[in-house]
């Protein structure tokens, strides 16, 4: 019984991380409608940024927050500059660009940072009072700092008037353009906060897996799994599928086929999920009038 | 459009047509005897990743189905051909036929949840099922067939005959260039018969309004599945012989970035083209060498910026190009007309 708990909570603190993705995926997804590829090398190439202000002697809450604020600008910034361009193409066309940034993130991590495989810092030390029977110090710190994002996230989109835009503009982006807001200027912001999620869950992931270029690939996986299940329009429904997935990923991988086949895993419930429920356990059914 | 594309060739076999393409003909035959044996290796690669490419091309520019994950139809293939040469003791052009059966039936199967996916959601199914399938091969209850981690150690075919030509002996790879020429104009023919004709023209009628060409009445499901079922063999048979050219398949030659790389190659030769698989493949097997030498992070940086430039510049790829610069040196009349149907296709998808 003591090994199954342990297991249910490992689950729930990976959970956490592709909750997170999930989040970032559904930031994007919510106000453009595409599946942003490249979350996963974004995420790993902030967290490289991290790594390298943390050699050069930065302290470790320092370089998280000037990371966050990094990736926020560069989230931006990939959007006005190379994804507006194509907001009304095809899907295929975005799927092309997404593959390109995809591409260029892992190329650039690989070439400024190597392709060595480096040790990431955890901020919380292993003997301190986060540390309970099931939880290790790094677990329940990640756990605790995924809350706070999504609590930071829900206060943002509750009580800020910037927030209201962004939903406004996600949910019906005509009208919102009829009472003044600069929709594509919204969906900017929302790529802003995904790359911004998307570090945070790359500075709590890299610890665990340690950082090398190829790190996020499984774990993008795994964020798109989670946001499917809980409904890939929800931001709620994301972070609730994480840790679905994230607890049903370890007890599949110690009770029942092992570890070799987590990708597959993964696979599975994509697929299930898309093809006996499309709109996930929390999204919305959509129809559509042809 | 393609079948604009063929009225106006059809109206043109001049003598001259005729002659080019028997100096084709005559260069392609010379070409492996002209360079040295790790040249010819490389152009078999070239005439592998273009069967691959052709494959991709027919679901994703023709059909519209996006795949990233093709990669896996060309492990599969490989891998059959591996198992059926090295545990079966099966000649190596047995293999072909059966590799290629193997993978329409999985691709008719993956292609069956994707008659429920669109868009970015078949996306997301196929870099999933690219990103598992190295796992999968690895897994230990069917190592005695993959050999596992390790993979499988091929010989190259024995050519039939041995001559010398040019100072250059007719070797392993000389014959393989041949045999792998043959099945690539096999499977051209094939292709090219295929989309030009009603088959074709239902298939583009679904990439561009699945509506209209249900009500039309295309079966939709019958020929989308099939459609990924082809091309899913026409990869598995580039994966066959890939597995003959390279000699030896392991898990990790079948990573997702081989899917990408073949993605790339589509929409660098052009989508819904089928000459363009050549351009695809040509570039995907010589860029990274040349980009080698730069970073081992090049490639990769080189493909991911094109992607992004291409889609702004030049939708229709190296074959989008050569055919409008053909058709503004022709006929100034036709280049006004088919810029616009070009266009017409990337727009509405």
């Amino acid at each position: 019984m003591d090994g199954f708990l342990h297991q249910v909570f490992a689950g729930l603190a990976n959970g956490c991380i592709y909750g997170s993705v999930a989040l970032a995926l559904v930031m994007i997804f919510q106000a453009t409608h595409h599946l942003n590829f490249a979350q996963g090398e974004m995420a790993t190439f902030s967290t490289f940024v991290a790594w390298a202000l943390i050699q050069q002697g930065w302290p470790y809450w320092g370089a998280f927050c000037a990371t966050v604020a990094v990736s926020f600008l560069a989230g931006l910034v990939i959007q006005r500059v190379i994804l507006r361009p194509v907001e009304r193409a095809p899907v295929l066309t975005n799927v092309n660009v997404f593959i390109g940034l995809l591409l260029i993130f892992n190329a650039l991590s690989g070439w400024l940072f190597d392709h060595t495989v480096k040790s990431f810092p955890s901020p919380f030390a292993q003997e301190s009072f986060l540390k309970s029977r099931f939880f290790s110090a790094h677990e329940m710190g990640s756990f605790l700092v995924m809350m706070a994002v999504l609590l930071a996230l829900y206060a943002f989109f509750r009580f800020t008037s910037l927030g209201l835009a962004m939903r406004a503009a996600a949910q019906n982006p005509d009208s919102a353009r009829l009472v003044g807001i600069r929709v594509s200027w919204m969906l900017a912001v929302g790529w802003g906060l995904a790359a911004a999620i998307g570090a945070v869950a790359g500075m709590m992931v890299a610890p665990v897996v340690f950082l090398d270029p190829n790190m996020m690939a499984g774990i993008l996986l795994y964020g798109f799994a989670s946001a499917l299940l809980g409904g890939v329009d929800n931001p709620f429904g994301a972070v609730i599928g994480g840790l679905i997935v994230g607890v049903l990923e370890n007890l599949l991988g110690a009770y029942v086929i092992g570890t070799e086949l987590k990708l597959t895993v993964a696979l599975v419930l994509i697929v299930g999920t898309l093809t006996l429920m499309p709109a996930g356990l929390f999204g919305k059914r959509l129809v559509t009038r042809v | 459009m393609s079948g604009a594309g063929t009225v106006v060739t059809a109206g043109r076999r001049s003598p001259l047509f005729w002659l080019g393409i028997a100096a084709a003909v005559v260069l392609l035959c010379v070409l492996p005897f002209l360079v040295k044996n790790y040249r010819v290796f490389q152009f078999n690669l070239v005439l592998v990743y273009a069967i691959a490419i052709l494959g991709l091309n027919i679901l994703t520019g023709f059909n519209g189905q996006i795949s990233l994950g093709h990669g896996a139809f060309y492990a599969v293939g490989a891998y059959a051909a591996a198992i059926l040469m090295d545990r079966a003791g099966m000649p190596y052009w047995a293999t072909l036929p059966i590799a290629g059966a193997l993978c329409f039936c999985f691709g008719f199967l993956v292609g069956f949840p994707a008659l429920r996916l669109g868009g970015h959601y078949l996306a997301v199914a196929t870099l999933a099922l690219a990103l598992a399938v190295p796992q999968l091969l690895k897994y230990k209850l069917i190592e005695a067939w993959t050999g596992g981690v390790q993979g499988i150690v091929l010989n190259k075919p024995e050519p039939p005959f041995t001559f010398r030509f040019l100072g250059q002996p007719f070797n392993a790879d000389r014959w393989l260039y041949f045999f792998t020429l043959a099945v690539v104009v096999l499977m051209f023919w094939l292709a090219w018969n295929l989309l030009h004709g009603r088959v074709g023209r239902a298939l583009i009628a679904i990439r561009d309004h699945p509506i209209a060409a249900g009500a039309m009445g295309i079966n939709l499901p019958v020929f989308k599945s099939l459609t990924f079922g082809v091309s899913a063999a026409f990869t598995g048979v580039a994966g066959a012989l890939g597995a003959n050219v390279i000699a030896f398949v392991s898990p990790d030659s079948f990573t997702v970035n081989l899917s990408i790389f073949l993605l790339v190659g589509m929409v660098v030769g052009g989508l819904a083209s089928i000459p363009g698989a050549f351009f695809g493949a040509m570039f995907i097997q010589f860029v990274p060498n040349i980009a080698d030498e730069i970073s081992k992070s090049a490639p990769a940086a080189i493909y991911g910026l094109l992607l992004i430039v291409l889609m702004y510049l030049m939708p229709t790829g190296v074959m989008g190009l050569v055919r409008t610069l053909w058709l503004r040196r022709q006929e100034p009349a036709v280049a006004a007309a088919v810029p616009a149907s070009s266009n017409a296709m990337t727009k509405e998808t």
